[in-house]
């Protein structure tokens, strides 16, 4: 480690030809763009933890100020979404991995990572509790009301209603897949988990300048994206 | 007792003045109660029953004289009482009819006189004396709603006097009359306690239950049930609307297993037999013929023994399911009735009413009438009366939002008038009465549709909730049936409409999405269309048009394109630089056909952008704003491609469009008619309609005529004839028709296809529309002989004479036209005679329009040539020659040309030249002389022509200073001027003063070429004429030197 920078660069290329060829989306410079501002994130950290790789509090850092998420509960899910090993560290593979759903995944892909994002306890379904808990700060309470907590009840009630297609009062994968590709709104139903497409672009701009070809490719996956 | 008289009883007018008690289980048992206190009060309280009232109870009655036994002093038909108060007056006295009563004890003995009208002189008396309490104790004492202070009043006056047993009996009294009020309260509310509601909810959950029991193979209780009438309303009701005043739900055959099928009423107060209600019903079909019961379940039980048994041992099979299916959700408590529920249902069945009445069973006149019969239950209700109830709806209909205001303000008043104020009142079990207020008001909230209470809640998630939130409330609404106007209103009324306009100012993607996808449903609504305008939508919705996201700016342009359907949308759109957007929206599509989801995308916002131009397209200074935008050579793009649904709108903006002038030169120069030619083939028949009128507008031009044939449209042109079921298609396509038919080798191309017999057969049954179109056609297609005999020989003269007699200008002109043209045929001039179609024409020449009036002419002329004795016909019209004459002062240059045209066919006839001359048409056609319009020129030459066969006309038009004029005709360029001034000026030239002016005004050398003309008639009139002057020359010479 006395050169970093030459080392890292050769390092840099070849992890970068091996993951651009597993990481879908993501092309071999593109990769490495992204690998290197991995590093530059790394190096703020101490020394202890980059070994493990970015952790919780970095990436929630970066979740809210690059991507605009606010809800901690939701940016501790996206957290643990990208942490596929549950290491509580996120790898380059998984940061790529996990940047390839983000900025440019299909629906499919989405919907997976939005059901996994709002399966709170991982059991594979999103449970009434679940959704309460989600959602409880998404109405202004009304101070006079009997029961603050009614509106949102309600509001579980209506999202059960409009999704559980299999009426067992518990949203499975099935489920969430099938509402939303009735209702492509419906995505994110449970809290916003995914950035808009401003910072997307905002995002691919800064982290893909540095390449030549980055204007290019951009452009290209701009078509794609909308 | 006053209190419960004015709240319990049920009255037949709520107002005051003289009500009768209605005859109801409540009020019998009022009666009754009332009855049995007086009945009483004698023997109970006997000094109290001996204090003289105030006033006397004055009533009507039934009691004669000679129901009085001895104890009374009888004198005739009078009748007084040995009883008298301390001033001497007896207590009772009768005069009949009328009899006045002044203590209780003598009513108590009035009542023991006759036990079997008992009831009803209590009743008369009630009715006479609506609070009896102010005749016996005095006005201080009348019921008053609130606080009632009389009593304490008294009490002090007790005090103040102890000596007076007076003030002692009276509040004895008034205790005693209180606690009687108190009675007859408390015992109303156990009645009304009893009485059961249905809703059309309850009775679908009971029949559905029922038929369930029905399929139940071999235990089965029950052989069938349904439905007499298949349709149901929004409101849940199956019954006809005008049953629905009356309560009535639905009408139920069931057939039980040991009996004849059973007809039941479910009505909302409870289930009965009906006389036999069918899916017909008539008459009396609907008069009650059993008790009461509160649902069906119960009247099957006492039906059907065994339905009783079989629902006994079933009980627990369906105890099983949720218990309280059966009975309990429905059947409500209920206080002094809903007042809200038949206000709501009211409501619902009016619109209703309007809307399916007809579809319905066919209006019964007697059951029309009857709607309007106040039914007994909403009378204690304060309900608006029927005609205050159709004001109402007047209102509603005209304002939308005063509609929201007014319903929401009438539900405290009615409230407020059904409820006993509970403050003050002395009611036993004030908990009781708090109870049934409660519920009432959760009565009320039920009466609108659910929706609407839904709605609104989706409504407050929206307002009150972030993006999330906000998400989940507009996917929920969408579940919505939002064609359905009780929702787009509802949505509407909770202020909905705000909060989704409101949305779309916000940056949540996400949310303007979910708004407009609602928008854009609901807009369909003429009413929502005119709110999203007023509050400032189309100016957010034309900013969003810029928006990076396609779905959002298919979505804002959709919307668009409902909203602009009124003239202030569509301008609004275009002062806030819409139209440009939305051109800018049609740019999206690439050159080469591919079908990637990218370029599906841009197709998506292309169209929707031609959907919104399409939409703004019907205003004029849109279609400059949507041409100076560019937007033609994209049209003209769009159209290439293969997609109906892209086509639709872009075609029908073009032939929106093509009412411009500069629109026609783009589409032909642009190579659109090829394209739109190409669409009369296909299978959407919205397409073949948009591009049959955009060729009909078009092909005013001759260019575009041509082409259309060049591009082989006229045959699927005619094909499309066919279709005559679709009848705006078939405007469009005879409308196309007829303007192509103007070129004649069009008409060429149409009688290879035989278009005339299609034509020829559209002349009857069709709208008007239609009817002008292919007349028209005919009329053009007639200016070939062989069509005429054609259009003759499928027998088309007949309809076309008889379109004679219509009052559509556009119509009569072609029709004119058409016949005209026939008329040139003689055999269809023989069938034109018969049919009286001449003096039709003629009639015509009145019509107001001078369109129609040339064309009469024209019509005429021929007709004249062709008549077997024209001269006789034309005079067989009464005031015809006058009429026609009289027509030479129009200033329309055209009905002038047209009518010198008649006038010269007519004079051919000498005595119908006598009789115009009288009519002074000498003098006429010399002041046109001066006329520069060649075509009024050669007819005008014509008629003074035909008009000199009189020598004393020759010399009248040269003493009207014609000849000059007439001479100078000579100098047009018009071959068939020359010939006709010839005609006339040969003729006029038998004047030997005529040919003076003539030679003088230079004729001979305008002459002298025209003999050389190739044209024989010509030249031998011009030859004539200089031989006349000649003529008169050498005669001059000759006297002159001998």
């Amino acid at each position: 480690f006395s050169e970093p920078t030459a080392m890292s660069k050769k390092m840099i290329q070849n992890l970068a030809e091996t993951l651009s060829k597993q990481v879908k989306h993501f092309n071999k410079t593109e990769t490495q763009c992204l690998i290197r501002l991995y590093n530059a994130l790394l190096g703020d950290q101490t020394e202890r933890k980059v070994g493990h790789g970015l952790d919780r509090g970095k990436f929630r850092n970066i979740l809210h100020n690059t991507f605009g998420l606010t809800d901690d509960m939701i940016m501790d899910r996206v957290f643990r979404a990208f942490d596929k090993d549950n290491d509580s560290y996120i790898s380059v593979k998984e940061w790529l991995e996990g940047l390839a759903v983000f900025l440019r995944g299909t629906l499919d892909e989405k919907i997976k990572y939005c059901f996994d994002v709002y399966d709170l306890n991982g059991d594979g379904y999103i449970s009434r509790e679940e959704m309460f808990h989600m959602l409880k700060n998404s109405l202004i309470r009304q101070p006079t009301e009997e029961d603050p907590d009614e509106g949102i009840k309600d509001l579980v009630e209506i999202t059960l209603k409009k999704m559980d297609y299999d009426h067992d009062s518990r949203l499975s994968c099935d489920d969430f897949e099938k509402a939303v590709r009735d209702e492509n709104l419906l995505l994110e139903a449970f809290g916003t988990c995914l950035p808009d497409a401003k910072s997307i672009q905002a995002f691919e701009q800064q982290a893909f300048q540095v390449t030549r070809f980055a204007g290019a490719m951009t452009h290209k996956y701009e078509q794609t994206l909308f | 007792m006053g209190l419960a008289l004015t709240r319990a009883a049920q009255w037949t007018t709520a107002s005051s003045g003289m009500g009768k008690l209605e005859i109801t289980p409540l009020n019998e048992s009022l009666l009754k109660e009332i009855l049995h206190f007086v009945e009483q009060i004698s023997a109970r309280h006997p000094q109290e029953a001996k204090h003289v009232f105030r006033e006397p109870l004055q009533w009507e009655t039934s009691l004669q004289a000679s129901d009085f036994t001895t104890e009374y002093d009888i004198s005739g038909s009078c009748v007084q009482s040995r009883e008298a108060d301390g001033d001497g007056h007896p207590l009772l006295q009768l005069t009949p009819p009328d009899v006045s009563v002044r203590s209780f004890s003598q009513l108590t003995r009035l009542l023991q006189l006759v036990p079997d009208r008992k009831l009803r002189e209590v009743r008369a008396c009630l009715e006479a004396n609506r609070d009896p309490v102010v005749q016996i104790l005095g006005p201080s004492f009348a019921s008053v709603e609130g606080e009632d202070s009389s009593t304490l009043r008294l009490l002090d006056k007790l005090k103040e006097d102890s000596q007076s047993g007076e003030a002692e009996l009276t509040i004895k009294l008034l205790i005693i009359l209180q606690q009687l009020d108190t009675l007859l309260l408390s015992n109303s509310v156990k009645q009304l306690a009893q009485e059961v509601r249905l809703s059309p909810a309850a009775v679908k959950r009971d029949v559905e239950l029922l038929k369930s029991l029905c399929a139940a193979g071999e235990k089965k209780v029950l052989r069938s049930v349904c439905y007499t009438s298949d349709y149901e309303f929004s409101n849940g009701c199956r019954s006809p609307p005008w049953r629905q005043v009356h309560g009535e739900i639905a009408y139920l055959i069931i057939e039980p297993c040991d009996s004849e099928p059973l007809f039941i009423t479910c009505s909302t107060a409870g289930v009965f037999l009906n006389a036999g209600v069918r899916h017909e019903a008539e008459g009396n079909a609907f008069d009650r013929r059993s008790n009461v019961y509160k649902d069906l379940v119960d009247l099957l039980k006492s039906k059907s023994p065994h339905f009783a048994e079989g629902i006994n041992k079933k009980d627990f099979v369906i105890q099983e399911e949720p218990p309280t299916t059966l009975k309990i959700p429905h059947v409500e408590a209920v206080g002094v009735e809903a007042p809200g529920q038949t206000l709501g249902s009211y409501e619902h069945q009016e619109k209703n009413a309007l809307k399916k009445a007809r579809q319905q069973l066919a209006p019964n006149k007697t059951g029309g009438e009857k709607k309007f019969e106040p039914s007994l239950k909403w009378k204690c209700l304060g309900l608006p009366s029927p005609h205050e109830e159709a004001e109402e709806r007047k209102m509603r209909r005209s304002g939308g939002s005063e509609r929201a205001t007014k319903s929401r303000s009438r539900f405290p008043k009615s409230e407020s008038k059904a409820k006993p104020s509970a403050p003050g009142s002395p009611l036993p079990g004030p908990s009781f009465t708090d109870d049934v207020q409660t519920e009432r008001r959760g009565d009320s909230h039920t009466d609108l549709p659910s929706e609407y209470w839904q709605i609104q809640k989706l409504v407050k998630y929206l307002k009150g909730g972030n993006q999330t939130a906000t998400v989940i409330a507009l996917c929920s609404m969408r579940d919505f049936n939002l064609a359905q106007e009780t929702c787009q209103l509802a949505l509407r009324d909770v202020g909905g409409l705000e909060v989704l306009v409101n949305l779309l100012d916000t940056d949540e993607m996400k949310c303007k999405i979910g708004s407009l996808k609602i928008l854009k449903e609901i807009s369909h609504n003429s009413q929502i269309r005119q709110a999203i305008a007023d509050l400032g939508g189309l100016q957010t919705m034309v900013a969003i048009l810029d928006s990076p996201d396609k779905e959002l700016r298919c979505l804002a342009a959709e919307t668009i394109a409902n909203v602009a359907r009124f003239r202030r949308a569509r301008r609004t759109v275009r002062q806030h630089d819409g139209i440009k957007r939305l051109v800018n929206l049609l740019a999206c599509v690439p050159h080469c056909v591919s079908t990637s989801s990218k370029q599906e995308k841009d197709m998506e916002v292309a169209r929707c952008g031609a959907l919104a131009l399409w939409s703004c397209s019907k205003s004029t200074r849109n279609k400059d704003a949507i041409r100076k935008a560019g937007a033609i050579p994209l049209l003209a793009r769009l159209l290439k491609v293969p997609q109906t649904n892209m086509l639709i709108p872009v075609v029908g903006t073009l032939q929106e469009c093509a009412s411009q002038r500069s629109y026609r030169i783009a589409i032909q120069s642009e190579g659109m008619i090829e394209d739109l030619v190409k669409y009369l083939s296909c299978d959407n028949q919205d397409l073949q309609k948009h591009c049959a009128s955009a060729i009909f507008k078009c092909a005013e031009d001759k260019q575009t005529r041509d082409l259309v044939r060049h591009h082989e449209g006229l045959q699927p042109l005619v094909a499309l004839l066919g279709e005559a079921r679709n009848k705006e298609l078939l405007t469009a396509t005879t409308g196309a028709i007829w303007k192509c038919s103007i070129s004649m080798e069009n008409v060429a191309k149409f009688e290879e296809y035989r278009a005339l017999e299609l034509l020829v057969g559209l002349l009857t049954d069709q709208p008007e529309e239609v009817l002008v179109n292919v007349v028209g056609a005919l009329a053009e297609c007639a200016q070939r002989p062989n069509n005429r005999v054609t259009i003759r020989k499928s027998g088309g003269i007949a309809p076309l004479v008889g379109l004679l007699t219509g009052t559509n200008q556009t119509l009569l002109i072609n029709v004119t036209r058409a016949v005209g043209a026939c008329a040139a045929d003689p055999e269809s001039m023989t069938i034109i005679e018969r049919l009286d179609g001449v003096r039709l024409l003629w009639s015509l020449l009145k019509n107001p329009n001078p369109d129609v009036q040339a064309n009469a002419a024209w019509a005429i002329c021929p007709c004249i040539e062709n008549a077997e004795d024209a001269g006789e016909m034309v005079r067989s019209f009464v005031g015809s020659l006058e009429l026609i004459v009289h027509l030479l002062k129009s200033t329309n240059k055209e009905v002038l040309a047209s009518v010198c045209a008649a006038i010269g066919k007519i004079a051919k006839d000498e005595e119908n030249l006598a009789v115009i001359t009288d009519h002074g048409v000498v003098p006429m056609l010399a002041s046109l002389t001066n006329t520069v319009d060649d075509k009024l020129r050669r007819y005008l030459a014509e008629a003074i022509a035909r008009c000199c066969m009189w020598s004393s006309n020759r010399k009248a038009f040269g003493e009207a200073g014609a000849v000059a004029p007439v001479v100078r005709f000579l100098r047009s360029n018009d071959p068939a001027v020359h010939r006709a001034t010839a005609q006339a000026l040969f003729q006029l030239s038998r004047e030997p003063n005529n040919c003076i002016t003539m030679h003088e005004s230079g004729v001979v050398k305008l002459l002298i070429p025209m003999i050389g003309s190739s044209d024989e008639v010509l030249q031998e009139e011009a030859a004539g004429c200089v031989a006349n002057i000649r003529h008169l020359a050498l005669a001059n010479d000759k006297a002159r030197y001998g």
